[in-house]
C-alpha cells in the first residue's frame, strides 16, 4: 500500500472538496429558498477566479506585488467575494424575480442562458486563452508535511479558508436574525412574507452569500491549480451540483459533506481506478446516479413528504 | 323549495357574471385587432393540411431560388435543426421533462451511422438499414437513460441528464483508447478526431450527393416526423403527455401511467434526436465531439422556446430565427445591417408616443455626433480606428466613436452597455427615455468596437443566451405557444 | 353468508412521521350505496381517499375491492380496477380544454399504442371516436351547464361551480364501479350545493355509481346518505344513518368540544 500516494491523493481530494464544497453551499442555500438551480452559479464562480486575477494584477502582479504577499491574497478574496455577491444578486433581481411565479421551468431556462450569457460573455471580454494566477511567485512553494502527508500552502489555504467560511456561515444561518429569516423563508416563503419578514431582501441575501462563497471558491481553485478560462465554471458548477444534491439538497451541513465526498472520489478516481484522470468525470457522474437511486434525499437531506 | 332555488334555463342574453358571460368574454378577448390579427385568426382557423402547406411550398422552392452556400447554411442546417427541435418538443413541450443531455442522442445517432456507413470503419451500409440502426440505438439509450430516471423530479432529472450529456462527449473523445477487458483495444469513434469520412446516405440505391439532394431528403424526413407527431398528439398518447405536464398527480389518478409515459416521451425525444443525428453526420461526412456539446444544446432549447414549447409549428419559425440570424451575423457586413435594423427596430415599436420617440432618436443621433466632433477636435486618438467595410459601416464611423486602441475601453463599454439595460428596466417616464439615449449609444460603441469581431463565436451565443433571459421574462410561451395558466 | 362489500377496508393504518393520521380503521361499501364521510378537519378524509387511491399504501391493513386487494397497486391501475376520484382542490388539466379533460383521462380504458395512433391504423382510429362519445355523453350529464361550445373551452376559463362538475365528469368518464367524491359542494352556495345533492342521487340513480363521499355540508349529507361514518383523528367513532351518527354524542364532541366547554 503506497502510503505516499495515498496522502497525497487525500490532500488533493479534500482541498478539491473543500472548493466544490463552496460551490455546493450556494447551489444548496438558493435550492433551498426557491426551489431552483441556478445554473449560472458555476459562471459566478470563474467570474470570481477572474475578479481575483484582475485584483492581483491591479495591485502589482504575482512577481512584484505592491503589498504584502497575504495582504494581496486577503484582497484578492475580498475583491472576489464582493464582486461575485454583488453579481449574484444582479443576476438574481433581473433573471430570477421576475419569474418567481412562473412555470417552474421558466427560472431553469432563464438559469440557463444567463449561464451561457457569462459564459460567452467572459470569452468575448477575457479571451480565449488560458490565464495563470502564478502561485508560486507570489505565495512560493513551501510545503508542510507530517509524516507521509504533504500540503503546499496553497492547499493549506483553501482548506483552512474554505473551513473559516463554513463555519461562519453555519453560525451566520443559525445564530442570527438575517439567518433565521432566511430558514423561515426557505421553508414557507408565503407564511414568511406574512409574518413580517422582507422575503425579497431574504433573497437578494441568500444569493449574495452564496455567489461570494463561488467567488471565493474560484479564488482557491486558481491559487491551487493555477490555470483559469471562461469555461470553467462548467464542470465546476456541475460538480458542485452533485454535491449538493450528493448531500442532501438544501442542506448546508449536507453541502459540505457532498462536496468533501466529490472531491474525494475525483481525487481517488485518478489515482486508482483505470483511465482514471480521463474518465473521472464519469466516475463522478456514476457516484450521483447510485446515490439518487438509492436515496433521492441525498446523504443528509429530508425525504419530502407533501399534502395532497 | 327545490324550484325556487333552481336557477332557471340560461336566457338568450348573456348576465354578467354568470357562466356564458365570462365564456364570452374569453371569446371577445381573443379577438386580434389589425393585420397581426388577421394573420393570427387566418393561421388559427386554417385545417392542419393548409398550414403544412404554408410551410412546405414556399420550402420546396427554396432550393431553386438561392445558392448552394445559402442552401446549405440557412436551409438544410435549419431544417436539421429544426427536427431537432421537434424531438425534444415531445420531451420538453409535450411532457415537460426537462432533458439536459438531449444532444448526447442526437450524437448518439450521427456516430451509430457512421459506425456502419464510413470508410473510417470500413462498413458501408445502406441508408434505410443504417438509419433505422440510428434511431432504434438512440431510442434503447434513451430507454437505458430514462428509466431509473423516470422517478426523478424536474430539477434532478435535469441534472442527470446534463451530466449524462458531458458523460457522452467525454467517452466519445477518449473512445479510441479504451481497453476493453477482451476485445483489447479498440477504435469506437475516432477520439478527439472524431469519426470521418462518412459515407453519403444511399438511400434504396439513390445516393445523396448534393446539398439540394439532401435538403431534399432532409425536407422529407421533417415533414414526415411532423405529420406523425402531429398524429400522436391528438392521439390518447398526446393527450396524457398534456396531462402528465399540466398535473403528474392528477394524471397518474386519472389512469395514466405517468413513469411510464414520461419514459415513452423521453425515448421518443431520443429517437428523433438519433435520426437527426443520422442525417447530420452523413452531411457533415463526419462526426466530430466538439458538435455535440453544450453550445448546441442551447441553441435547440432557444429554438423550442422561442418558438413555444409544444407547438409544431413553432419549432420551424425558432429554427429559422435561431439558426438564420446568427448565419447572418456571419458576415460583419450583414451583421452590422441585422443590428442596426433591429436597434431601429425595437427603438420604433418600443418607444411611444411619437414626441418620445423623437426625442430618442434625435437625441442619440446627436450624442453621436457631438461625441465625433469633439473627438476629431481635441482627442484625435478616440476616431482613429478604422470603420469597417460597407457603405453602412462608413455612415456609422460619422456617427460613432472609433478608438485606435478600443479593446479596454470597449470591454468597459460593454460592461456599461449590460447595466444601462439593466438600469433601464427599473425607470419608468421620463427618466427611463433620457436613459435610453446614451443607452443606445454605448450599445452600438460595444458592438462597433468589441462584438463586431466575434459574431462568429462568442457574441451570437451570448445574445442567444440573453434571448432566452429576455424570453422567459417578456413571453414564456413563445412565438406559437398559448399562454398558459398555472397552479402554483 | 354476508354479501361481499364492493369496496372493504379493514385495519388500516397510516401515519405521516410519527402523526397517526389513520387509526385501525374498519370501512366497507356496498354496491349502490351511498356512504357519506364526515368529520373535523384534519380528520383523516384526504387521506382516507389517497390510501384507498394507492397514493400512498396503507402502514397496516388491508383494501379489498369487490374481493380483490388493491394494496400496492399504482394509482393509475387502482383507476382502471374502478375507483374514480375527485379532488378536494379541484386538479384539473386547466390549459386543456374542457372535451380533453374528458377524454384524457380515458387512457385506461383504451389501448391503442403510439405505433397506431402516429400511423393512424384503424384500431387508434375507431378508440378515438369512441373516447370522444363518451366524453361528450359524461359532459351532457350535467344539463345545460357543460355543454356544446363549453367543451372547446380551456378549463381555465370555466366558472368554479362548473369545474366542480368538470371534475366529476372526468372521474365518471373512467368508467369506474366507485366514485371518491372529496368535498364535491365545497365553496358553493346554497343553490348549487342543492344542484350538487341533485346530481349525486342522479349519479346514483342514472349512472348507476357507487359512491363514497367526503362531506362537510350536513345539509348535503343528511339529503344524500344511506350510511354516514364520522371520524376523527384517523379513528372511526361512529357509524349508521344520519340521524343515529348526528346525534352522536362522540360526534358532537369532535365538532363542537366538550359540553362543559359550552357554558360561559
Amino acid at each position: 500500500m503506497n502510503w505516499s500516494l495515498f496522502w497525497d491523493l487525500t490532500v488533493s481530494g479534500v482541498t478539491l472538496g473543500s472548493v466544490y464544497a463552496l460551490v455546493a453551499l450556494g447551489y444548496s442555500m438558493v435550492y433551498g429558498i426557491l426551489k431552483l438551480l441556478n445554473f449560472a452559479h458555476g459562471d459566478v464562480y470563474m467570474i470570481g477566479a477572474f475578479m481575483g486575477w484582475f485584483a492581483l494584477h491591479w495591485l502589482g502582479g504575482p512577481v512584484n506585488p505592491s503589498a504584502a504577499a497575504w495582504l494581496v491574497v486577503v484582497l484578492m478574496f475580498a475583491f472576489a467575494m464582493v464582486a461575485c455577491g454583488g453579481l449574484g444578486v444582479v443576476i438574481e433581481r433581473f433573471a430570477y424575480r421576475p419569474l418567481r411565479n412562473a412555470p417552474r421551468i421558466a427560472p431553469l431556462i432563464s438559469a440557463l442562458g444567463v449561464s451561457f450569457f457569462l459564459q460567452n460573455s467572459a470569452l468575448l471580454l477575457f479571451g480565449a486563452s488560458f490565464r495563470d494566477y502564478d502561485t508560486f511567485h507570489l505565495i512560493g512553494g513551501k510545503t508542510y508535511s507530517y509524516k507521509d502527508i504533504f500540503l503546499s500552502v496553497p492547499q493549506l489555504l483553501t482548506i483552512i479558508s474554505a473551513v473559516a467560511l463554513m463555519i461562519g456561515l453555519t453560525l451566520l444561518v443559525a445564530r442570527t436574525k438575517i439567518g433565521k429569516a432566511m430558514r423561515a423563508t426557505s421553508f414557507d416563503r408565503e407564511a414568511a412574507s406574512m409574518m413580517g419578514i422582507d422575503v425579497d431582501r431574504v433573497i437578494a441575501s441568500t444569493f449574495f452569500i452564496g455567489s461570494a462563497l463561488a467567488g471565493a471558491a474560484g479564488v482557491m481553485f486558481a491559487l491551487v491549480f493555477g490555470q483559469i478560462y471562461h469555461f470553467m465554471g462548467f464542470l465546476a458548477g456541475l460538480k458542485g451540483f452533485t454535491a449538493a444534491v450528493i448531500g442532501g439538497i438544501g442542506s448546508i451541513p449536507g453541502a459540505m459533506l457532498g462536496g468533501l465526498l466529490v472531491g474525494l472520489a475525483e481525487s481517488y478516481a485518478t489515482g486508482y481506478l483505470p483511465q482514471g484522470s480521463t474518465f473521472q468525470n464519469l466516475y463522478v457522474f456514476a457516484l450521483l446516479i447510485a446515490i439518487i437511486l438509492v436515496r433521492p434525499q441525498g446523504l443528509l437531506g429530508k425525504a419530502d413528504v407533501k399534502k395532497v | 323549495m327545490a324550484d325556487e332555488l333552481t336557477p332557471q334555463v340560461p336566457p338568450d342574453q348573456p348576465r354578467i357574471g354568470v357562466d356564458e358571460w365570462v365564456a364570452s368574454v374569453e371569446g371577445r378577448r381573443e379577438r386580434y385587432r389589425g393585420p397581426v390579427g388577421w394573420a393570427r385568426r387566418a393561421w388559427d382557423t386554417a385545417p392542419p393540411a393548409v398550414r403544412l402547406l404554408a410551410f412546405l411550398v414556399p420550402a420546396a422552392i427554396f432550393p431553386l431560388v438561392t445558392t448552394e452556400g445559402n442552401l446549405f447554411r440557412y436551409g438544410l442546417i435549419t431544417l436539421v435543426y429544426a427536427l431537432l427541435g421537434l424531438g425534444l418538443n415531445v420531451t420538453v413541450g409535450f411532457a415537460g421533462l426537462l432533458d439536459l443531455g438531449y444532444i448526447a442522442f442526437f450524437g448518439f445517432g450521427a456516430y451509430t451511422y457512421g459506425f456502419v456507413a464510413s470508410t473510417h470503419t470500413g462498413r458501408h451500409w445502406q441508408a434505410e438499414f443504417a438509419i433505422l440502426l440510428a434511431i432504434a440505438v438512440a431510442a434503447l439509450v434513451g430507454l437505458i437513460v430514462g428509466f431509473p430516471s423516470r422517478r426523478l423530479v424536474g430539477d434532478y432529472l435535469a441534472i442527470v441528464t446534463l451530466f449524462f450529456g458531458q458523460a457522452f462527449v467525454v467517452f466519445v473523445n477518449n473512445a479510441n483508447r479504451i481497453d476493453f477487458p477482451f476485445i483489447g483495444h479498440t477504435d469506437l469513434t475516432g477520439g478527439a478526431n472524431g469519426l470521418d469520412n462518412i459515407d453519403p446516405l444511399n438511400v434504396f440505391g439513390w445516393v445523396v450527393n448534393t446539398t439540394k439532394e439532401y435538403y431534399w431528403f432532409t425536407l422529407g424526413a421533417f415533414t414526415l416526423v411532423m405529420i406523425l407527431l402531429y398524429f400522436v398528439s391528438e392521439s390518447r398518447t398526446g393527450r396524457a403527455w398534456k396531462a402528465l405536464r399540466e398535473d403528474p398527480l392528477a394524471a397518474e389518478v386519472m389512469s395514466m401511467p405517468v413513469n411510464r409515459l414520461k419514459l415513452m416521451a423521453f425515448v421518443f425525444g431520443a429517437a428523433i434526436a438519433g435520426f437527426a443525428g443520422a442525417i447530420y453526420g452523413s452531411v457533415q461526412t463526419g462526426a466530430f465531439p466538439g458538435d455535440f456539446d453544450v453550445g448546441l444544446l442551447i441553441t435547440i432549447y432557444a429554438i423550442v422556446i422561442l418558438g413555444g414549447a409544444g407547438s409544431l409549428a413553432g419549432v420551424i419559425v425558432g429554427a429559422l430565427i435561431v439558426n438564420g440570424v446568427p448565419e447572418l451575423l456571419r458576415d460583419p457586413n450583414q451583421a452590422e445591417w441585422v443590428f442596426y435594423t433591429t436597434l431601429v427596430l425595437l427603438v420604433l415599436v418600443k418607444v411611444r408616443p411619437w414626441q418620445k420617440l423623437v426625442a430618442v432618436v434625435g437625441g442619440t443621433l446627436a450624442l453621436g455626433f457631438a461625441l465625433v466632433a469633439i473627438a476629431n477636435a481635441w482627442f484625435p486618438r478616440w476616431t482613429a480606428g478604422q470603420p469597417g467595410e460597407g457603405k453602412l459601416a462608413h455612415w456609422v464611423s460619422h456617427w460613432m466613436l472609433l478608438p485606435s486602441h478600443p479593446t479596454q475601453i470597449a470591454n468597459w463599454a460593454y460592461a456599461l452597455t449590460i447595466a444601462l439595460i439593466l438600469v433601464l428596466t427599473l425607470l419608468r417616464g421620463w427618466a427611463r427615455t433620457i436613459v435610453m439615449i446614451p443607452t443606445i449609444y454605448v450599445a452600438a460603441f460595444a458592438w462597433e468596437n468589441l462584438l463586431l469581431e466575434q459574431t462568429a463565436g462568442a457574441t451570437r451565443f451570448l445574445l442567444l443566451g440573453a434571448l432566452l433571459v429576455v424570453l422567459m421574462n417578456a413571453r414564456p410561451q413563445g412565438l406559437f405557444g398559448t399562454a398558459r395558466v398555472e397552479i402554483v | 353468508m354476508a354479501e361481499r362489500h364492493l369496496l372493504e377496508l379493514s385495519g388500516v393504518d397510516k401515519s405521516f412521521g410519527g402523526l397517526a393520521v389513520l387509526s385501525d380503521l374498519d370501512l366497507h361499501v356496498d354496491e349502490g350505496e351511498i356512504v357519506s364521510v364526515i368529520g373535523p378537519n384534519g380528520a383523516g378524509k384526504t387521506t382516507l381517499f389517497n390510501v384507498i387511491t394507492g397514493v400512498y399504501g396503507p402502514d397496516e391493513g388491508e383494501i379489498l375491492l369487490d374481493g380483490e386487494s388493491i394494496v400496492g397497486l399504482e394509482p393509475h391501475q387502482v383507476t382502471n380496477r374502478g375507483v374514480a376520484r375527485t379532488f378536494q382542490t379541484l386538479r384539473l388539466f386547466l390549459n386543456m380544454t374542457v372535451r380533453e379533460n374528458v377524454m384524457a383521462v380515458q387512457y385506461g380504458e383504451t389501448k391503442a399504442t403510439v405505433f397506431e395512433s402516429m400511423f393512424r391504423l384503424p384500431r387508434a382510429r375507431r378508440e378515438e371516436r369512441e373516447i370522444r362519445r363518451r366524453a361528450e355523453e359524461k359532459l351532457s350529464f350535467f344539463g345545460q351547464r357543460l355543454v356544446g361550445y363549453r367543451w372547446d373551452q380551456p378549463a381555465y376559463s370555466l366558472s368554479y361551480a362548473n369545474r366542480r362538475r368538470l371534475e366529476i365528469a372526468r372521474a365518471m368518464a373512467t368508467e369506474p364501479r366507485i366514485l371518491l367524491l372529496d368535498e364535491p359542494a365545497a365553496g358553493m352556495n346554497p343553490s348549487e350545493t342543492h344542484e350538487i345533492a341533485e346530481l349525486i342521487g342522479k349519479l346514483r340513480e342514472e349512472g348507476k355509481y357507487t359512491i363514497l363521499v367526503i362531506e362537510h355540508d350536513m345539509h348535503v349529507v343528511e339529503g344524500i346518505s344511506d350510511r354516514v361514518v364520522a371520524l376523527d383523528h384517523g379513528v372511526k367513532i361512529a357509524e349508521g344513518s344520519f340521524d343515529d351518527v348526528a346525534t352522536d354524542p362522540r360526534v358532537v364532541e369532535a365538532y363542537l368540544g366538550l359540553r362543559r366547554a359550552e357554558t360561559k
